[in-house]
């Protein structure tokens, strides 16, 4: 804990990244914006003309409104890709209603004898839209832009998500290896940037219809100038290209590892998990950071790279229990252990090959699964109290949370209770610490790397074995937040790089060292 | 100048104007007179096509409005609207320019003709300056004038243009509007719902209810030769009033006792109403009176009324 960073350390330290995300951040809000006013406002304008299309296109911008951001960002994928274009896209749907919305309020809203003495006096309908509506229309049409920014600053930082940078790699990264600080030192710059254009925006509300003609066409060149700013560094050349999530980018058994024990240097983009996969099988990355029992390694015909030095520690899952629910909750030790030691990796893999390929239910492939191996037992239906299972947000955690919820009752008279996809491993620790949950399933590696953090010699000295790094995390969990790790459930998720089988063999590279033999050649 | 060739529009099943023709000749004032919701407005708003009739025809100068581009015909119309519809974001010397710039004067004769209607319309100059809500409400509907003026058209439409004012100002307003040079070249159509302003203003008038036209033709025809129930009843509640107004002390020439050449005479253009109001206020007994042809007559208060009587009895008769 004497060790522990200041936020203003690890700004400092961070600045480089810090700068570039910031400027990917702006440059991602003011691109978007600009094509959302390009699209918006000749839109406002059209069903200004033509109100009875009102009612169609601002319900269409409306509905498109709520489409959850991470769910639009998935959309875009098959379509466009991953990078910028999807996000882009995305952002600019997001601000699009503000900007249609508040043109067409602006435009209806003008005392229509202001146009009739505009038409009166013999101007055309270019000349009444260019020199009467719009200026008139400017307060209005500006208060639409401003809530479009802002919202626009906000759901860009979900733009890491998709491999397109930005502030979110901070706040994503750090929500996944429970860093405070790198949390910080996203959101923060964001919500100041929030701050500083919405307050430049209000600015420009109050000036009159001359000086901001003025402003106008000094800020479109400005905000071209922005987005080159994004664009340019983008157009980068060819080569393998590796897609890592926010959480391995920060971890030293990840990216951290690879650069300082392999020495790899690979263009790398940060992107969420949910996409990295897909991504990799549609040749958008070449080289990515998956998990091992993932079952879209088998879906997309993922080859894993072996780990010849060995960075990636033992991630072999368990429950573990806040202490205070197992007093509370007596038999449920006993039933959380009838999974000890059951899957393996490849049935892990396989039970997550159903869910994320096959699309079966994790509620389905739980119960196919108990069948088998006979732990299946119809619920009891029982009346006692709650508890609460707690998942992160990915398949194979959905599916644990469902088999055990399935364990308890069929075999105890308590209720349940599951609390799925709670984000990284912050959130569900958080969580179970503050008695939200009950238990929730970890890994070793996580609990050593994430949660603890010891010295890199303790790292060194017991990462290599799974059972010294499993003794020493339920040690130190007991002592220091009075949670117990159960027994083990089989598998080791552990961290893997992979590439697709085709590719791997094409260019003969099946160890990391291989790769990095590779990139240095090429 | 303006001519309607049985002209009509409809909203849905609504007729709004009803098969209405008449002629403004050149230089004449045509006030459409009527009750709200009678067609007045609509028929004005035809001739300049901010609406566009469904039957008939319409020419001006001797051509059919419908065969002429709509934004060239217009910038040829003045036009001035209750509302003003002066554009908030112009100042006052913007808005007055507005045409001017369409028709791409030079700037020096835009700013000397925005200068002389300034003047001539009694603006302060410092007025120019502002924006239009920086303005009394006679201040602006003056601007609106200037504005439909600034170019000079031969034809000048108007739709209630006193209509936003108080009495006080309204009054003061269309006197200075009757002497004003500017507009004493002009064809001009001007709708009103006020009996008395149109009487005051009208050559002709035009009295219209329901779409239809209930009568046209000068004050002194409405007033001394109603054409039908309508037109009688419509102006019962100011007969009186109306009939002091349009009757002139030249109407009555004949009727009133002969004077001496006198220096302090009032010209015989001057109306009943007004020679009474002169009588009352100077508190004097008599008035005397010269016509263009130099003779003179003089009257006292009793003396006018009794020549008003014979002279209405005498048209009735007519």
């Amino acid at each position: 804990m004497n060790e522990q960073q200041t936020l203003w350390q690890f700004m400092s330290m961070e600045s480089d990244k810090l700068l570039s995300q910031t400027v990917q951040h702006i440059g991602l809000t003011f691109i978007s914006l600009l094509f959302a006013i390009a699209i918006g406002l000749p839109l406002g304008i059209l069903i200004a003309r033509r109100r009875k299309l009102s009612g169609i296109i601002l319900g269409v911008a409306g509905v498109l409104q709520t489409v959850p951001s991470i769910a639009l960002l998935g959309f875009m994928i098959p379509i466009l890709g991953i990078g910028a274009k999807p996000a882009i896209v995305a952002l600019l749907i997001y601000a699009l209603l503000p900007i249609i919305r508040n043109t067409y309020t602006g435009i209806i809203g003008i005392d229509k004898h202001i146009i009739e003495a505009a038409k009166a006096m013999g101007m055309s309908k270019s000349q009444i839209l260019f020199k009467v509506e719009i200026p008139l229309a400017m307060p209005v049409l500006l208060a639409g832009i401003r809530t479009a920014t802002v919202i626009n600053v906000g759901v860009a930082t979900l733009a890491s998500y998709i491999a397109a940078g930005g502030l979110g790699e901070f706040i994503f990264g750090g929500i996944s290896l429970n860093n405070t600080n790198m949390i910080l030192a996203g959101a923060i710059p964001a919500a100041l940037l929030a701050i500083l254009l919405d307050g430049l925006l209000a600015l420009t509300q109050k000036l009159d219809f001359k000086k901001l003609k003025k402003v106008l066409i000094f800020s479109s060149v400005f905000l071209i100038f922005l987005t080159a700013f994004y664009v340019l560094p983008s157009a980068y050349g060819s080569g393998l290209k590796a897609g890592f999530t926010p959480e391995f980018m920060g971890r030293q058994d990840g990216d951290l590892g690879l650069k300082s024990a392999y020495g790899l240097k690979i263009k790398t983009v940060v992107i969420s998990d949910a996409v990295m996969y897909k991504a990799a099988f549609s040749k958008e990355l070449d080289v990515i950071s998956g998990y091992s029992t993932d079952g879209r390694l088998k879906a997309f015909g993922l080859k894993i790279l072996k780990d010849d030095k060995g960075i990636f520690p033992p991630y072999y899952a368990a429950p573990i229990v806040n202490q205070a629910s197992l007093s509370k909750f007596p038999e449920l030790e006993d039933v959380l252990n009838l999974l000890a030691g059951r899957i393996t990796d490849s049935v892990m893999t396989d039970l997550n090959y159903r869910t994320d390929y096959l699309h079966q239910t994790p509620e389905k492939v739980a119960r196919d699964f108990l069948v088998k191996v006979g732990l299946y037992k119809s619920p009891k239906g029982g009346a006692g109290e709650t508890i609460k299972i707690g998942s992160k947000i990915f398949g194979e955690q959905y599916i644990l949370a469902e088999i055990y919820s399935m364990l308890i009752k069929g075999n105890t008279n308590y209720q349940v209770e599951t609390k799925t996809g709670l984000g990284g491993t912050k959130i569900c620790f958080d969580a179970l610490v503050n008695n939200q949950i009950d238990f929730y399933p970890e890994y070793t590696g996580t609990g050593l790397l994430a949660i603890l953090k010891p010295d890199n010699k303790i790292v060194s000295q017991i990462s290599h074995n799974k059972d010294e790094t499993y003794r020493y995390v339920s040690d130190e969990f007991s002592k220091k937040y009075k949670i117990k790790w159960l027994k083990p459930i089989g598998f080791n998720n552990s961290y893997a790089l992979m590439m697709r089988q085709k590719q791997s063999s094409e260019i003969d590279v099946n160890t990391i060292t291989d790769l990095k033999n590779y990139l240095d050649k090429n | 100048m303006i001519e309607l060739k049985n002209v009509s529009k409809k909203y849905g099943e609504t007729i709004a104007v009803n098969q209405v023709s008449f002629e403004v000749k050149e230089k004449e004032n045509l006030v459409l007179l009527g009750t709200s919701g009678c067609g007045k407005t609509t028929t004005l708003k035809m001739i300049n096509r901010l609406i566009n009739p469904d039957e008939g025809e319409i020419i001006l100068n001797g051509q059919n409005i419908i065969n002429q581009n709509t934004e060239i015909l217009r910038k040829g119309i003045g036009y001035v609207m209750q509302n003003i519809g002066l554009f908030p974001h112009y100042t006052v010397e913007e808005n007055i320019a507005i045409v001017p710039k369409l028709l791409k004067w030079d700037k020096k004769k835009i700013q000397d003709r925005v200068y002389e209607l300034t003047e001539k319309l009694h603006l302060p100059t410092n007025s120019l300056k502002l924006f239009p809500n920086e303005l009394s409400g006679g201040q602006q509907q003056r601007v609106g004038l200037a504005r439909a003026l600034v170019s000079d058209p031969a034809v000048l439409l108007m739709d209630e243009p006193f209509g936003a004012l108080d009495n006080v100002t309204r009054t003061s307003i269309r006197k200075e509007f009757k002497d004003l040079e500017e507009l004493k070249r002009k064809t001009m159509v001007m709708v009103t719902h006020d009996v008395e302003e149109a009487f005051e203003l009208a050559d002709r008038i035009c009295l219209m209810d329901k779409g239809n036209i209930m009568q046209i033709g000068t004050p002194k025809e409405l007033l001394f030769n109603p054409a039908n129930d309508f037109a009688k009843t419509f102006l019962d509640g100011q007969r009186l009033a109306l009939e002091f107004k349009i009757v002139t002390i030249e109407d009555i020439w004949e009727m009133l006792p002969n004077a001496m050449h006198t220096t302090k005479s009032l010209s015989a253009n001057v109306s009943v109403w007004d020679a009474m109001e002169k009588l009352r206020s100077t508190q004097a007994t008599e008035l005397q009176f010269s016509n263009k042809t130099q003779q003179y007559k003089s009257a006292s208060f009793d003396e006018l009324i009794k020549a008003f009587n014979q002279y209405k009895n005498f048209t009735k008769h007519e």
